[in-house]
């Protein structure tokens, strides 16, 4: 099994308090993984710290992905802006034409394509802010499909989402593992990370267990990465673990 | 009648002609910039961008009296500074950016009514923040209309990432963009419409005529284009009529142009096809699905 990520001791700090302490991990290429614990235990600024958009990142991270697409939670959205579905699902294709660029007709016609697969057709020319939280997530996974990413990180992707659209989601996930991409999603729902997830990561600040997902969510892990991530210490002096690997 | 009163004006007087053409301009640049001024939720700290123009301003006055090169390349480095100073105080301490805006422009009008008060008379100073349409001559003209001509071709340049950055942030930066050169370069234009209207308006009221038919156009379209097309008509009438009026009645143009522009707000707000009053209270039926 080769890795599509591997972390050797990463430290990602807001304001010198790290919000990701000393991790080294595997994450598993072609396969997909949830990312499990608590809020505050780092899970979001893991994926941040992924994508280069971390403040402040010590250790190294080893990513063999060419192309990363990233799904954001959606509080980080102006949802009331004027831009239609279809635009921003063409967005996907940033890569492709940048910010100066035209949209080629191929991109127009996947990016249809697109809005039919998660279930949307006849949206194309609605406002976002006319569309429900579940619908405008379903417009952000066609952006997803368009990117044609090997890895896809999602962040929350199911937070406030009803179960029709979490199973139409979900199909749209199963058919990117087939496709041999990677798949890293923070998720919430403990059942549903057993049902679907094969392997997963528990993280309270510090890494609790990676692995297959039913070693990982033990009981007495899920106890342990819940009593870390209460122990908030607004004094702490500087860490003195010495880092085994400089970034 | 209508020949003494509407045309006779521009036909007679050279600066009521300019007056006219530059107002036409600033209408077609500025209601773009107003646009996402609004759409950006910078409304009031555009507002506040304008105002710092006039420490710059002073300096050129001080520097070269009433001179239009020296004031407005004053304005726009006073603008710019201000810009650029907020936004690397909001980055970094955690102020937020709107309150580092307040506090730059509150430093910057104290010093701007300070450095205006050494030299010039309170005439000077009233022409400075409320405009004097007299002043607008043919370099003013020059200048307002290469402030719309850049206006439109660099918000036509950088559209798609300023749109992006306005509503996705976080999906520009995951793209490699760097979001803050497209909203500096924005807010660069935002100034530089600013410093072309501050002539004819005056500091205090340059942004009147580039916002508030921004913020009526919301009441009749929804996308950045349709808004655009919107508002530049409304604030070209505006500026037409608020002449006129100002001509005839012997009053400041700031002021009356600015009053014109809040008087099509109102209307908007009253009567717009969209989330007006109006809307709001005539539907009495719904769709069926």
């Amino acid at each position: 099994m080769t890795a599509a990520l591997r972390l050797t001791d990463l430290t990602v700090s807001y304001d010198r308090h790290p919000a990701v302490h000393h991790v080294s991990a595997e994450i598993p290429a072609g396969e997909m993984t949830a990312i499990v614990g608590p809020n505050g235990a780092g899970k979001s600024t893991l994926l941040k710290a992924l994508l280069g958009l971390a403040p402040r990142v010590e250790g190294r991270i080893e990513c063999t992905a060419k192309r990363i697409a990233y799904l954001p939670q959606q509080a980080e959205i102006d949802r009331s802006f004027p831009i239609s579905v279809l635009d921003t699902v063409l967005l996907g294709r940033w890569s492709r034409f940048g910010g100066f660029g035209a949209a080629k007709p191929v991109d127009l016609h996947d990016a249809r394509h697109a809005v039919a697969a998660v279930g949307l057709s006849g949206f194309e020319r609605r406002p976002i802010e006319t569309l429900s939280v579940g619908q405008f997530q379903r417009v952000l996974f066609a952006r997803l499909l368009l990117q044609d990413a090997d890895l896809v990180l999602l962040d929350e992707p199911f937070a406030a989402i009803d179960s029709k659209t979490v199973a139409d989601l979900m199909v749209v996930i199963r058919r990117w593992r087939e496709e041999k991409r990677t798949v890293v999603a923070v998720l919430h729902d403990f059942d549903q990370v057993r049902r679907d997830f094969p392997h997963a990561l528990l993280l309270a600040r510090e890494l609790v267990a990676a692995g297959p997902t039913a070693r990982v969510l033990s009981a007495e892990n899920l106890l342990r990465a819940r009593a870390m991530a209460e122990a908030w210490d607004e004094r702490a002096g500087a860490c003195d673990v010495p880092l085994r690997l400089s970034a | 009648m209508f020949y003494e009163y509407v045309v006779s004006p521009f036909a007679e007087f050279g600066f009521m002609r300019r007056a006219l053409v530059a107002s036409l301009a600033l209408s077609v640049g500025g209601s773009a910039i107003g646009v996402f001024l609004i759409l950006r939720r910078m409304s009031l700290m555009g507002d506040a961008l304008a105002h710092s123009l006039l420490p710059g301003a002073a300096m050129g006055f001080l520097i070269g009296g009433l001179s239009l090169p020296a004031m407005s390349l004053g304005g726009f480095i006073a603008g710019v500074t201000t810009a650029l100073l907020s936004g690397i105080i909001a980055r970094f301490s955690s102020m937020r950016e709107d309150a580092s805006f307040a506090a730059a422009y509150l430093t910057a009008m104290a010093l701007g009514v300070l450095i205006v008060s050494l030299r010039g008379s309170a005439v000077d100073l009233m022409n400075i923040l409320f405009g004097a349409i007299l002043a607008v001559d043919e370099p003013a003209l020059f200048l307002v209309v290469s402030t719309a001509t850049l206006t439109l071709i660099g918000l036509a340049a950088i559209y798609r990432p300023l749109v992006v950055e306005c509503f996705n942030p976080g999906f520009l930066a995951a793209m490699g963009v760097r979001g803050s050169l497209y909203h500096y370069l924005f807010l660069s234009l935002a100034v530089l419409n600013m410093v072309a209207g501050f002539q004819a308006l005056g500091t205090l009221m340059a942004l009147g005529l580039i916002l508030l038919p921004a913020v009526a156009s919301s009441f009749w379209a929804r996308e950045v284009w349709s808004m655009s097309l919107v508002a530049a008509p409304m604030a070209f009438a505006s500026a037409a009529v608020g002449l006129l009026v100002s001509f005839h009645a012997g009053l400041p143009s700031g002021p009356v142009i600015v009053l014109f522009a809040s008087l099509f707000f109102l209307l908007s707000l009253l009567f717009g096809s969209r989330a007006s009053v109006r809307a709001r209270l005539s539907r009495p039926v719904h769709l069926r699905g």
